[in-house]
């Protein structure tokens, strides 16, 4: 490292004097770090200040702004995601289960190149038996149902009557699942059958058994994007979907939260939260500085989980009764608190506006300490 | 293929050919074989006739088209106008029907007689019967949005104008009359129908559309103190009072009269001054705030039956009707009747008159609203070559993002009115062309743009550019600042809290939020806030050992814990009043709210 730049090792991020290092000629770089010590000083944030708020007023202020629209895959039909405040509220909530879950898949080499990107798409969606079957025929005389599969559907999608019979089995636990030559046929267990309609709820049943590709993954859309192709998903099973062996590993990802923190660990979940906002903020045309969204993320992840901005959440946390209670739910709050004999130290600033004493910011942050001589007498 | 057909939403029935079927029940229905408030309409997607008889459906009528030639012939409109037959008489006999939303959908109709086609089911009557009453009344409306419409019309509600011949024998609350109403230049057919000349809500003034020493920012209007002093935008407001004679258990009741000096809660003689030997005031007296207007008094509240024939009871209690804080103007007149009851009721009437001040909201029809942001001396005013004064001055900063062309339409219409004595028809979709009015402005001796050369006021100098300038019909609106100014610095405070009170009737303060708090917050500026927050502040003994609020006692002045005794340390702290009513509640359900104290220093 340049001479110069030694004496601002610790003042400044190591990552900040490489670059400097890199891109900044020889000549200038005293001139050049001295000036982006300056800067950086300057941006520093200084004590006292009131951080969590303003960037829950630089969040919310543009919120206000934002449109409840939802965005539209153009050309495939029910295929949208949950945009803008909705899922903003969704996200900073915590949310275990999100309202439009999705994935971005990315393929390994030969796979990402478009040639057979379909079947690849359809091996992962999870299809349902009503797919495969050609006729679910109710046989009123043996009280049963005649399924005849359609052999060609399942002979492109890699399914044999096996296959499809087990997993009807599977799903049917009231059923006995027998194969007749080429149909299954599908009986109910108990042996007082009423009457028609109870054929007529397995049937709608055995339409719905899934019986191919991975749970959860309702919808698959190959896209080319930047020159590759990519399998874009509704419905989301990270776990699962890692352990293909043609997908690439590190770049896929899902929008669930949730999803990421159990698979991936907190750190990749305060990412995800940081991506999401990102991309809602993007897509709205809003110009949230990201330290702001990154200081609620790591409010959020701070405990090693993702708690929300909620009264579960990160709310309960606080140490003050009263901040808590200020927020939602006073009463349980306060009682609680009784019950136990908490102590409210009046350390932040919501308990002492409460008080109508100085808030412990800004100006009011700073104490006079001295020593006091006593008079010798 | 079989169709459902439903009645009133139940299934009643298959057909085989739908259209046929919807097209009989039509056929049927002008005849008159079933009630004209039946509507079909066959939904093609869903494969349904689906019949409506039942309430709640909105119709319009339409004039039916059958095989290219519309039902309404020429031998109907003459009998029409000789009011040989009715509208009646046309809906009976199949010539005018109503269409509900459902059956517009199968149906195809012409906006005009030049228009119809053999395709053509119905023709519109007038599209005037497209837009409702008060819509119609905005001219050249198919000149501008629709969402302007909207805004056009509601301002046309709220101006001041002259609202019932008898107004002078009524007690209506809270009303404005304009002085000096007029007919508008630029009308409407609805104008006529309406018969708008009998109650006319606006006046004919001279617009220029130019700014006015920034004057005009934000939508404001600059008007001419002269036009003023004319009599533009005049306008008297009444507001009456009214007190009544209750009568209460043991047959006691109110009595209107001048109060006693012994009565509890006696105001002032000065307050007093103007009553009459009845205890009302006299009509035409000037009255204002804190003057008693009716004088009354009421038994006392609460009797035990020791001292209902007790000597106390004639102490009786002021309940005079005075006027509130701000308030101003002439007793109009006084009405003494009796109600539904046969209580004894006083009715005061106060009039105000309002001349237009900066604040005060004026429109055009055209959703154009705005407030006065200045009044410039008649001197001042920009003049044009003729020596013409605009009597209001409207910013062109309001035209291009609303769009409303129908505004400046107007203007050149009003323009074209009043140079050649003439009204001028703005219907929508039927009004007069713009082009006619542009080529009778030029006869007329000015630009057909409507522009003029225009001397700035003050300077005498010519301005450079060319200003539009002409006439339009201007509305004031009901909300003048008179009824809206409000400020304090102090004043009452509720008793449960300490806090001011709310609202400009009771002289309450401005509430600075929790979000307007949380900007005090941001900027770290603690001690402001806390001093925003002292409106409740008190200074309240604290007993040391068992941290509950103790009592002070001014005469001994001294300071001892209710629960303690005297041995304990008590010192004060200084908080906010409302945190001692939170305190009080906790103890309230049973909690134990302790405070330690500890020195600032």
């Amino acid at each position: 490292m340049h001479k110069e730049l030694e004496e601002y090792k610790g003042k400044l991020p190591d990552k900040l004097l490489e670059e400097i290092e890199e891109k900044c000629p020889a000549g200038k770089l005293k001139k050049v770090v001295a000036k982006v010590y300056e800067e950086y000083e300057q941006a520093r944030v200084d004590p006292g200040e009131a951080v969590g708020l303003v960037a829950a007023e630089s969040i919310g202020e543009p919120g206000t702004q934002m449109t409840l629209n939802t965005f539209h895959f153009a050309g495939v039909a029910e295929m949208n995601v949950t945009m803008g405040l909705p899922r903003i509220i969704e996200i900073l909530d915590g949310r275990k289960e999100i309202s439009t879950p999705m994935m971005e898949i990315y393929l390994k080499k030969p796979y990402n190149q478009g040639d057979g990107i379909k079947d690849v798409a359809e091996a992962i969606r999870q299809t349902p038996a009503g797919e495969f079957v050609e006729e679910f025929s109710i046989n009123v005389v043996d009280m049963q149902i005649d399924v005849r599969l359609n052999k060609e559907r399942m002979k492109t999608a890699g399914l044999t009557t096996a296959i499809v019979t087990k997993q009807l089995e599977k799903g049917l636990r009231d059923a006995n699942v027998k194969v007749k030559d080429d149909d299954i046929i599908l009986k109910l267990k108990s042996k007082d059958v009423k009457g028609l309609n109870e054929l007529y709820a397995l049937r709608e049943k055995a339409k719905g058994v899934y019986v191919k590709g991975i749970k959860g993954i309702t919808q698959v859309l190959p896209v080319k994007r930047k020159g590759e192709f990519i399998i874009i998903t509704a419905g989301s099973n990270l776990e699962k979907v890692l352990e293909l062996d043609f997908v690439d590993t590190e770049r896929t990802t899902t929008n669930d939260i949730n999803e990421i923190l159990n698979v991936l660990g907190v750190e990749a979940a305060r990412t995800s939260i940081l991506n999401e906002i990102d991309k809602v903020t993007e897509a709205q045309g809003l110009n949230i500085d990201h330290r702001h969204i990154m200081l609620v993320a790591d409010t959020m992840c701070a405990s090693g989980c993702v708690k929300g901005i909620t009264r579960y959440g990160v709310v309960s946390e606080k140490s003050s009764v009263l901040a808590r209670a200020s927020f939602e739910t006073p009463i349980k709050h306060i009682v609680d608190a009784a019950l136990v004999g908490e102590v409210d130290y009046l350390n932040s600033v919501v308990e002492n506006v409460m008080l109508n004493q100085y808030v412990p910011i800004g100006t009011g942050l700073p104490g006079l300490v001295t020593r006091q001589i006593k008079k010798k007498e | 293929m079989h169709t459902e057909v439903f009645l009133n939403g139940k299934f009643v029935g298959f057909t085989d050919d739908a259209p046929h079927y919807a097209q009989q029940v039509r056929a049927e229905r002008r005849k008159g074989a079933i009630s004209n408030s039946v509507n079909v309409h066959h939904d093609k997607d869903s494969n349904q006739v689906l019949i409506e008889a039942g309430r709640g459906r909105a119709r319009r009528p339409l004039i039916v088209v059958k095989d290219g030639m519309p039902m309404l012939t020429d031998k109907h409109v003459k009998q029409l106008q000789k009011n040989e037959i009715t509208w009646t008489d046309l809906v009976e006999q199949g010539v005018i029907e109503y269409l509900d939303a459902a059956e517009e959908e199968d149906c195809l109709v012409a906006f005009d007689e030049a228009e119809v086609t053999h395709e053509h089911t119905h023709l519109e009557i007038s599209p005037v019967a497209m837009v409702g009453l008060v819509t119609a009344l905005v001219p050249y409306a198919n000149h501008m949005a629709s969402s302007r419409i909207i805004i056009g019309s509601k301002n046309q509600k709220q101006s001041v104008g002259f609202y019932a011949a008898n107004f002078n024998v009524r007690m209506d609350m809270d009303v404005n009359l304009m002085h000096t109403p007029q007919k508008p230049i630029v009308n409407t057919i609805m104008h006529d129908i309406a018969h708008y000349e009998k109650h006319p809500a606006g006046q004919n003034i001279v617009v220029a559309i130019m700014s006015f020493r920034g004057y005009t920012i934000e939508d404001a209007v600059v008007i001419n103190e002269g036009s003023i002093q004319r009599g533009f935008g005049r306008s008297t407001y009444f507001r009456p009072a009214q007190a009544e004679e209750l009568r209460y258990s043991g047959g006691l009741m109110d009595e209107v009269s001048v109060p006693d000096k012994e009565v509890k809660g006696y105001k002032s003689e000065k307050d007093y001054r103007l009553l009459e030997g009845d205890g009302i005031v006299y009509p035409e007296a000037k009255v204002h705030e804190d003057d008693v207007i009716i004088g009354k008094t009421s038994p006392p509240r609460f009797l035990s039956s020791l001292e209902e024939y007790s000597l106390a009871s004639n102490i009786r209690r002021e309940s005079s009707v005075a006027l509130r804080h701000g308030e101003e103007g002439v007793v109009d007149f006084v009405l003494l009747t009796e109600n539904e009851e046969g209580n004894k009721l006083v009715q005061v009437r106060l009039r105000e008159t309002r001349m237009p001040e900066i604040g005060d909201k004026f429109t055009s029809r055209h959703g154009q609203k705005g407030v006065v942001g200045i009044i410039v001396p008649e001197a001042d005013m920009p003049f044009t070559a003729n020596g013409i004064k605009p009597d209001l001055i409207f910013s062109a900063h309001g035209i291009p993002s609303r769009m409303t062309i129908s505004h400046l339409v107007e203007l050149v219409g009003g323009k074209v009115g009043a140079l050649s004595g003439r009204y001028v028809d703005g219907t929508i979709f039927a009004s007069e062309k713009e082009d006619d009015l542009r080529k009778e402005l030029a006869s007329l001796g000015f630009h057909e743009n409507g522009t003029e050369r225009v001397y700035n006021g003050e300077t005498g100098e010519m301005m450079q550019s060319k200003i539009f300038i002409g006439n339009m019909y201007y509305l004031r609106l009901k909300h003048m600042v008179a009824n809206k100014i409000h400020s304090r610095a102090r004043g009452p405070i509720q008793l449960l809290t300490r806090q001011p009170t709310e609202g400009r009737a009771k002289e309450g303060g401005l509430r600075l939020g929790e979000m307007e708090k949380d900007t005090f917050v941001a900027h770290g500026a603690s001690m402001l806030l806390k001093e925003r927050f002292d409106s409740d502040k008190t200074v309240v003994p604290v007993c040391e050992e068992c941290g509950i609020i103790a009592i002070h006692d001014p005469y001994k002045n001294k300071r001892y814990c209710p629960t303690c005794g005297d041995h304990s340390e008590v010192n004060d702290i200084e908080i906010a009043y409302a945190f001692k009513l939170m305190l009080d509640e906790f103890k309230a359900m049973g909690i134990y709210p302790k405070l330690v104290l500890r020195s600032k220093y």
